[in-house]
């Protein structure tokens, strides 16, 4: 009679084991699924105050500077995806467990998303009030950013993943993931201007959606391949 | 064929068979970049709409062409040491990176020189403009993460998912960008519908084409040999070679 037995199930398990874990482990820690909203609420503040309080002229940037914060915001909780695990080594276990690693990782990349870039996608149109942004592109706002964002977080994954070993990874990490956010930004912030102006939004969302098919298909694989990088490292 | 590029991959043998090709590349990017700029600077007729200034194209061009094929090269060279576990490959990968950085600055810089004359400023928005900044900043990303790990085997092994991970999304981003151009305001400017050129115009282009890729062959062997003493210092091929053992 073996003193440990393989628990009941295959990777179905493992993956709700880890999508409740980091759930749970999240929830403890309201602050960091806070600190990137009040951060995303904070720079926009700093736009009206830095160029000109005119609505006119803000209305017309709004798109951006919502979409450019929003990203901002995400990159920010970006280290924390795998640190604390990477600091008491829950990590390690991770690797070291059976089920595909791939998997694991989407499990934790879906958490990530379902409290930062959700959260930020349902509060844009708020700070859109702020900056006078035109009517008829709020649900639009909040629906490119939900889409975006989790291309956001696959993509950032990669990067966390690369640099969760190094001390002081932050600005590399920045460094690393920013130029490949550009190709979401340019369709998240264009489906927006596309509302304002009164184009079809479909195309714009189309390619957000494509791009995190992408992303979903090919990302697991890199986040995986780097963690075991860094971990062996 | 397998077992030459077997041998290609012993370091000791990649040393001894470049060796021999070095010289060979740097006498063809001698000769193409003389020749080539020679001609294109000094005997290729005047641009009639640009006059002189379209000249910049022949260092321009090149140099764009050897950042995006140095980024590519580099992904490839990735892949060889991820699957095959080569250590060439990632030595290679590693000396590739700077010159390509630096060749995306040149192509960036003289098109920012080439712009005065011609589009009567520095800097603009455009597209090929932006996708080009967007390489070198990819750039930048590899070449710090390689510098940021102290062990040398993790170091390489995440700049080549890295430099995979970028070569995905080059097109991406380059579709992307021109999508976003064409979206904010019709190409006023664009380098790809100027008037087809004069055989007197692109020979000495094609010619600086091929200088500048055998430059680049020459100066990745030329490093990737002292990469090669560097990280083998301990192995005894190499101390003979310094004449430390007989």
């Amino acid at each position: 009679m073996p003193l440990f037995r393989e628990p009941e199930g295959g990777a179905g398990v493992a993956i709700r084991a880890t999508l409740k874990r980091d759930l749970v482990l999240m929830m403890r820690r309201r602050s960091e699924v806070l600190n990137p909203l009040v951060f995303f609420a904070l720079v926009i503040t700093l736009f009206p105050i830095g160029i000109s309080p005119d609505p006119e002229l803000l209305a017309t940037i709004a798109p951006g500077l919502l979409w450019v914060a929003a990203l901002l915001a995400a990159l920010l909780s970006l280290d924390s995806l795998f640190r604390s695990d990477y600091d008491d080594g829950s990590l390690e276990q991770l690797l070291l467990s059976p089920q595909p690693l791939p998997a694991l990782a989407l499990a934790k990349v879906a958490v990530h998303w379902l409290l930062t870039g959700l959260p930020l996608a349902l509060m844009a149109p708020l700070l859109g009030i702020l900056l006078s942004l035109p009517a008829g592109s709020y649900a639009v706002l909040a629906l490119s950013l939900a889409l975006g964002s989790a291309s956001l977080s696959l993509i950032g994954a990669i990067g966390a993943a690369l640099t969760v070993g190094l001390s002081r990874g932050g600005v590399l990490l920045s460094l690393l993931v920013l130029p490949l956010y550009i190709p979401v930004l340019i369709f998240g912030a264009g489906a927006v201007q596309a509302a304002i102006l009164g184009d079809g939004v479909s195309a714009h969302l189309a390619i957000l959606g494509a791009l995190l098919a992408v992303a979903l298909s090919l990302a697991p694989w890199a986040i995986a391949a780097s963690l075991r990088i860094s971990i062996n490292g | 064929m397998w077992a030459f590029i077997h041998k290609l991959g012993s370091p000791k043998w990649f040393y001894a068979i470049s060796t021999r090709l070095q010289p060979w590349f740097w006498g063809a990017a001698a000769v193409l970049i003389l020749v080539g700029s020679a001609w294109g600077l000094a005997f290729a007729p005047a641009d009639y709409q640009q006059g002189n200034s379209f000249r910049i194209i022949y260092v321009h061009v090149p140099a764009a062409f050897l950042a995006q094929s140095i980024f590519v090269s580099m992904a490839v060279a990735g892949v060889i040491f991820m699957v095959w576990k080569i250590k060439i490959a990632d030595m290679a990968a590693a000396m590739m990176a700077p010159l390509g950085a630096a060749m995306t600055f040149v192509a960036l810089f003289s098109g920012a020189v080439w712009g005065v004359p011609t589009w009567g400023t520095w800097w603009m928005w455009d597209a090929r403009l932006t996708s080009m900044l967007i390489l070198l900043f990819l750039y930048f990303g590899v070449i710090a993460l390689r510098g940021a790990f102290s062990s040398r085997d993790s170091a390489s092994r995440a700049a080549s998912v890295l430099a995979m991970v970028g070569v995905i999304n080059i097109p991406i981003i380059k579709y992307s960008v021109d999508w976003w151009y064409t979206l904010h305001q019709p190409a006023t400017f664009s380098v790809t519908s100027r008037p087809a050129m004069p055989v007197e115009m692109w020979a000495p282009l094609l010619i600086m084409v091929l200088g500048f890729y055998s430059f680049f062959i020459a100066v990745t062997l030329m490093r990737t040999r002292s990469e090669i003493l560097r990280r083998e210092a301990s192995k005894r091929w190499v101390r003979e070679l310094a004449g430390e053992v007989s």
